[in-house]
């Protein structure tokens, strides 16, 4: 979807601001959201996908003025409520109320944590043959669909080579959606920033997306 | 524990929230937890777990560790611009390193610079959680269009006619920046250079400390 949260190349949201020994959380509640998702997506409640589409469907408004663990936290209640693991009415509560559908992993306890300690992976059996390989002129398309993509606009239309390929992935597109894996090649794809920016880029930048297959044509 | 007191002290967000408004956050997230370990989602001693790791585990010297591995053992540095996932992992660290973690390598004609424009991907299991910088509007948007700006941000001026390149972390890979070796450093150990070793030094929004500041 085309929401605010895609930033590139956006202006006017000012200087990067680093913060002198920022510590890991600023307030305690941080790191129980960030502990409460892990552990949903660990035992199979949400994944990666769905979550990043839940915090992009925020409203503008609401994603611009939130920290960052409260955009995960407004998207974590809604993705729950949702599916119908939490009712709204046990939100209001603060309590459960009645039972819920077990999570695909079953209960999330301390036997698991160290599975949240290593990134998944999300490499699959490829489905067919690589279509381009390194070297490749290929452009970005220009799609706009309303559901979740992780092809930003900055690159929609702008023509790059293929850099590497790194393997067949999950699709973003379709698991966000709760429509299977669609394994797909991945590629590192290169744009020279002059083509991505005009004429008055610098010369000496080069910018790089990965990119899925269906996000690609052949030049 | 340093952070069991509630107080904002985050002066930083452009979101200037109240006391109110704050502890109907706090209100909100403990409302959750409790509804999850009711219904036997979650462990809460398990999620106490987590943050523990977050805090004192995983963090920026997993990830000094290896650049300076790097900076010491040309076989492993070698190994680590082919596979960075196979190279870490047969280190034996703390956690496994996730799969398609990919090293890219900063050069006198090449710096290298990572983000995310559309969400935080960061390599977790080296560099830790990602700062709020990271994170925030300003470097999402302006990284991959204005990356000498964004390093000037830092206080980082690289020398003339150096190439950017700049990793949009669009995917399921991670980017971990392995800087230049300082130079004045012959003969160190990999643990005195893992302390030249800095957080952004990796991400490419900064570079290593200089040897002639550190204490010796």
């Amino acid at each position: 979807m085309n929401g605010v949260h895609d930033m590139g190349g956006m202006d006017g949201f000012g200087k990067v601001e680093p913060e002198a020994n920022e510590p890991t959380f600023h307030e305690r509640w941080e790191g129980r959201v960030m502990a409460m998702v892990r552990a949903m997506g660990a035992n199979g409640g949400v994944n990666i996908d769905s979550q990043r589409f839940a915090r992009e469907s925020l409203p503008p408004e609401v994603y611009l003025a939130s920290s960052y663990y409260q955009k995960w936290f407004l998207a974590i209640e809604n993705q729950l409520v949702e599916r119908k693991m939490v009712g709204a009415d046990e939100v209001e509560a603060g309590h459960a109320l009645h039972t819920s559908p077990p999570l695909m992993r079953g209960p999330f306890t301390l036997n698991d944590v160290m599975r949240c300690a290593t990134r998944g992976s999300f490499a699959r059996e490829p489905q067919g043959p690589a279509a381009f390989k390194p070297d490749d002129k290929v452009r970005a398309k220009n799609i706009n669909p309303v559901t979740h993509t992780r092809l930003p606009r900055y690159v929609r239309g702008h023509s790059g080579v293929v850099e590497r390929i790194n393997g067949c992935h999950v699709f973003p597109d379709t698991n966000a959606h709760g429509k299977g894996d669609h394994p797909q090649w991945l590629y590192t794809v290169v744009f020279d920033a002059r083509e991505l920016w005009g004429d008055d880029a610098d010369p000496a930048l080069k910018v790089s997306i990965d990119a899925f297959e269906p996000y690609l044509e052949k030049l | 524990m340093a952070h069991d007191h509630d107080h904002d002290h985050d002066h930083h967000h452009a979101h200037d929230h109240d006391h109110s408004e704050l502890s109907e956050t706090q209100l909100r997230v403990r409302a959750l937890e409790t509804i999850l370990t009711e219904k036997g989602y979650v462990d809460p001693k398990a999620l106490d777990a987590i943050v523990e790791m977050y805090e004192t585990k995983i963090g920026p010297r997993n990830g000094a560790a290896v650049v300076a591995k790097a900076w010491t053992d040309p076989a492993f540095k070698q190994a680590l611009l082919a596979d960075a996932t196979k190279a870490i992992n047969a280190l034996g660290h703390f956690a496994r390193t996730g799969d398609h973690l990919i090293a890219v390598e900063n050069t006198p004609q090449r710096h290298n610079m990572v983000v995310c424009t559309l969400c935080s991907c960061y390599p977790w299991e080296m560099l830790g959680l990602p700062p709020v910088w990271y994170k925030a509007a300003p470097y999402r948007s302006r990284a991959v269009k204005d990356p000498r700006g964004v390093l000037a941000d830092f206080g980082v001026t690289l020398a003339k006619g150096t190439e950017i390149r700049v990793w949009d972390s669009t995917a399921e890979t991670r980017f971990l920046v392995l800087p230049m070796r300082p130079a004045g450093t012959d003969g160190w150990s990999e643990d005195k250079l893992a302390e030249l070793v800095t957080r952004d030094s990796m991400i490419g929004t900064g570079l290593p400390k200089n040897p002639t500041d550190m204490k010796s």
